[in-house]
C-alpha cells in the first residue's frame, strides 16, 4: 500500500515497495499474468482484422459468445485448483438448454421457478461429484465422466431425443439482450455483466477468504492441508458445488443465443480447463487465478475470431486449441524449471 | 496371493492365466462380468427375442468388443505408467480415413496402406510421449491438445467417406477361422501380447515402477522417460489396430468413426472397470478385458430386451461409479491398517 503513495516513503526504499506492490499485485493475479498480454494481442488483431476496424460493439459481442466459457472456466478453476476435475459441466449446460425449454415452453411466469430449479439441479450434481470422490474414494476423473454419461444419457431419455418446447424471452435475454441507451457503447449486454458479477465473486471467494485459501491448501497437499485442520472432503465437494452453479449460470447465458439441441454443451468441459489451463492454472491442483482463467476463456474465443476473420475452415479451431494448450503447458513447466 | 507369486513356472500357461486372473485385484471384474452375463441370459430369455446364449449372439458380443478392447488394452498400458491417453479416438478415425483412402480399393495397397497407418500410429505416440516427458506437459493436456490437432487435421481434410476398401481387406472385418473370428483372433492376440508384456518382462516391470513412482522409479536406475514414450507409442499402434479393424467392417473410411464410438473415455472408462488405477502403478489388462466384456454384454441385453438406447449411457455412468467404488471400498478394507 505504502508504495503507492510516494509521500510515505520518501527514502532509497521507495523504488523497493512500488516493485513489491506490484509483485503482490502480479501474485493476486496468480503470478502467470502473461495471457493478459496475449489477451490483448489477440483482441487488437482481431480489431484489425475487422473490416469494420475494431469498433466497440464487436468486442461486446465477442464478450457475449465468449460468456459461457468464462462462466465455466471460473467454475472449473476451483475444483482444478482443488486437485480434481470436473468433466461433467458440459453435460450440465446441454441439461440446462434443454430443460429450460421442456419445462417453460415458452411461458415467461414459468420462468424465475425452472431457473430456482436449475440452480438446485447444479448444486445437487455438484454435491453428488464432490461426495462420490470424497467420501467414496473415486477418482475425479471417473466420477465426473460418469455423471456426463448419467446426465446426457438422461436428457436423451427424458426427450426421446428431440427436445421440444421453447425457451421463454425473459430468460433468453440475460445471455442475448443488454441495457441500452449507454453511452459510446450504445448497449451493454448483460452477459458482460454477469461475467462481472460472477467473476468478483469467484475471485472474492477464491483468492480472498478462508475457504479458498484452503482450496488452495488442499489442491497443494491434502494431507498437510489436513492435518492443518482443514476438511478436505468438505473444501473439495464445495468446490465441486461451485463448478456445478457455474454451469448452470453458463447454461442459463448459452440458452440466449444457441440452438436447442441435445449436445449444446458438448466439449465445453474440454474448453473450459483449456482456458484455466491457458490461464496458469496447473492439473493437480494448488495453482491457478480466476482473472487469468477468464482471460484465458476470452482469448480460447478471441483466438477463434481470429481463424474465423482469416477464413480459415471451422475444424482448424480444435488443432490451434490444441497447439495452444500444449505450448502454454510446456512453456510454464519450462518457466518452473529455470527458475 | 504370496503363494501364486512364490510358485510360479511349474505350471502351463492357461493355468497360469487363470491364477492370474484369480489373483488379480481385477478379479470379482469377472465375478461381476458372469453375473451380468447370467442375468441377462435369464432377462432376454423371459422377457425379450431369447436369443442371448446363441454362438451367434456370442460371436456378436465378442465382435462387438473388438474395437474397444483392441485400444483398451493399449490404454492400460499407458495408465499403468500413470499416464493417459485422450488422443486414441481421433487416431482411430484417422486410421481408417487414411486406410481407406490410400487404398482407392486397390487390394494391392493393402500393405501399403497398413504400414503408413501403423507408421503413423508410432509417430503420434512418439510425440505424446515426448510431450509429456521432456516438455512435462501433463498427460491430460498433451494427449487432449494431440488429439485436437489430429482432429483439426482430419476434419479440414475429410469431410465423408474418402476412398474404399477393397473386399479382400474386409476378410479382416467379416471372415475367420472356422467359427471364430479374424477379428477375435486378434482381440485375443493384442490382449495375451498386453499380458505377457506386462507380466513377464522387464519392461512391463518397469512400468508399474514408473507407474507407482517417477521419481523413486528413476532414482532406482529406470529410464523412466523412455518407459513413458514406449508405452505411449505402443498405446497408439493399440489405437491403429482398432482403426484398422474398423475401417475393414466398413466399406469406407469416415473422420467420425473414432469419435462416435468415443474410444477416448470408453477405453479409459473400461481399464478403470476392470480395476486398474488411474493413478497408475497397479492393474493389468486382464481386468481391462473383463471390463470391455461387461460393457459389451451389457449393450447386448438391452438389444435384447429392446430398452431404449438413451437408457444405456444413464446406466454405463451408474456402472462405471459404482464399480469403481466397489474397488476402492476393498482395497481400503483389504490392507492392515
Amino acid at each position: 500500500m505504502s508504495g503507492l503513495t510516494p509521500a510515505a516513503a520518501p527514502q532509497v526504499g521507495q523504488p523497493v515497495t512500488a516493485t513489491s506492490g506490484g509483485a503482490r499485485l502480479w501474485r493476486s493475479l496468480g503470478g502467470s499474468a502473461s495471457i493478459l498480454v496475449i489477451l490483448v494481442v489477440v483482441l487488437a488483431i482481431v480489431g484489425l482484422l475487422n473490416p469494420r476496424g475494431p469498433e466497440p460493439v464487436y468486442y461486446l459481442s465477442l464478450l457475449k459468445r465468449a460468456a459461457p466459457l468464462a462462466i465455466l472456466a471460473a467454475g472449473q478453476l476451483f475444483v482444478l485448483v482443488a486437485g480434481e476435475f470436473d468433466l461433467s459441466v458440459g453435460s450440465i449446460v446441454t441439461a440446462v438448454v434443454v430443460g429450460s425449454a421442456v419445462l417453460t415452453n415458452g411461458d415467461e411466469s414459468r420462468t424465475l421457478p425452472v431457473v430456482g430449479l436449475l440452480l438446485a439441479f447444479g448444486i445437487v450434481v455438484g454435491l453428488v461429484n464432490g461426495l462420490l470422490t470424497t467420501k467414496a474414494g473415486v477418482p475425479s476423473f471417473i466420477v465426473t465422466l460418469g455423471m456426463l454419461l448419467i446426465i446426457s444419457g438422461g436428457v436423451l431419455l427424458w426427450t426421446a431425443g428431440a427436445p421440444r418446447g421453447s425457451i421463454t424471452n425473459n430468460l433468453r435475454l440475460l445471455g442475448r439482450d443488454g441495457l441500452k441507451n449507454v453511452p459510446v457503447i450504445d448497449q451493454l449486454p448483460y452477459a458482460a455483466i454477469v461475467i462481472l458479477v460472477v467473476g468478483l465473486a469467484a475471485f472474492v471467494l477464491l483468492h480472498r477468504t478462508n475457504f479458498g485459501h484452503r482450496v488452495f491448501a488442499v489442491g497443494g497437499n491434502a494431507r498437510a492441508a489436513a492435518l492443518a485442520g482443514a476438511n478436505v472432503a468438505v473444501v473439495k465437494t464445495a468446490a465441486f458445488v461451485v463448478s456445478g452453479v457455474s454451469a448452470i449460470i453458463a447454461g442459463i447465458l448459452l440458452a440466449g443465443f444457441g440452438g436447442l439441441s441435445n449436445n449444446a454443451g458438448e466439449g465445453y468441459e474440454f474448453q473450459a480447463i483449456s482456458a484455466c489451463v491457458l490461464g496458469g492454472a496447473v492439473l493437480g491442483g494448488g495453482r491457478g487465478s480466476v482473472v487469468t482463467s477468464i482471460a484465458g476463456a476470452l482469448t480460447l474465443v478471441a483466438i477463434f475470431t481470429m481463424l474465423n476473420f482469416l477464413h480459415l475452415p471451422v475444424e482448424v479451431r480444435s488443432a490451434v486449441q490444441g497447439g495452444i494448450i500444449i505450448a502454454a503447458v510446456a512453456y510454464a513447466s519450462y518457466r518452473q524449471r529455470t527458475g | 496371493m504370496s503363494a501364486a507369486t512364490t510358485s510360479p513356472g511349474r505350471a502351463g500357461l492357461p493355468a497360469r492365466m487363470v491364477r492370474g486372473i484369480a489373483a488379480a485385484p481385477a478379479a470379482p471384474v469377472y465375478l461381476v462380468l458372469v453375473i451380468l452375463f447370467l442375468i441377462s441370459w435369464v432377462a432376454v430369455g423371459i422377457v425379450g427375442s431369447g436369443q442371448f446364449l446363441t454362438v451367434q449372439n456370442v460371436t456378436s458380443i465378442l465382435v462387438r468388443s473388438v474395437a474397444l478392447g483392441v485400444v483398451a488394452a493399449g490404454q492400460t498400458i499407458v495408465i499403468i505408467a500413470g499416464s493417459l491417453d485422450l488422443s486414441v479416438a481421433y487416431l482411430v478415425s484417422v486410421t481408417a480415413v487414411m486406410a481407406s483412402f490410400i487404398m482407392q480399393g486397390e487390394a494391392d495397397r493393402m500393405v501399403l496402406a497398413t504400414g503408413v497407418v501403423l507408421f503413423i500410429g508410432v509417430v503420434v505416440g512418439l510425440v505424446n510421449g515426448l510431450i509429456i516427458t521432456k516438455l512435462r506437459v501433463n498427460a491430460f493436456i498433451a494427449t487432449l491438445g494431440v488429439g485436437l490437432i489430429l482432429r483439426g487435421i482430419l476434419n479440414a481434410s475429410f469431410n465423408n467417406f474418402a476412398g474404399r476398401v477393397p473386399p479382400e481387406y474386409q476378410a479382416l472385418g467379416y471372415d475367420g477361422l472356422g467359427p471364430i473370428p479374424y477379428s477375435v483372433v486378434l482381440l485375443v492376440v493384442v490382449v495375451a501380447a498386453t499380458w505377457y508384456l506386462l507380466r513377464y518382462t522387464r519392461f512391463g516391470h518397469h512400468l508399474y515402477a514408473v507407474g507407482g513412482s517417477q521419481e523413486v522409479s528413476r532414482l532406482s536406475g529406470v529410464r523412466s522417460d523412455r518407459v513413458v514414450i514406449t508405452a505411449h507409442i505402443l498405446c497408439s499402434v493399440a489405437a491403429v489396430l482398432t482403426g484398422i479393424f474398423l475401417v475393414s467392417r466398413l466399406r469406407a473410411g469416415a473422420p467420425w468413426v473414432g469419435t462416435d464410438g468415443a474410444y477416448d473415455l470408453e477405453s479409459i472408462a473400461a481399464v478403470v472397470l476392470g480395476g486398474t488405477a488411474l493413478a497408475g502403478g497397479k492393474g493389468g489388462v486382464l481386468g481391462t478385458l473383463a471390463g470391455v466384456l461387461i460393457l459389451a454384454v451389457l449393450d447386448n441385453a438391452f438389444n435384447g430386451l429392446q430398452i431404449n438406447a438413451f437408457a444405456k449411457d444413464v446406466i454405463r455412468g451408474v456402472i462405471l461409479i459404482a464399480a469403481v467404488a466397489l474397488y476402492v471400498a476393498r482395497a481400503r478394507r483389504a490392507p492392515a491398517r
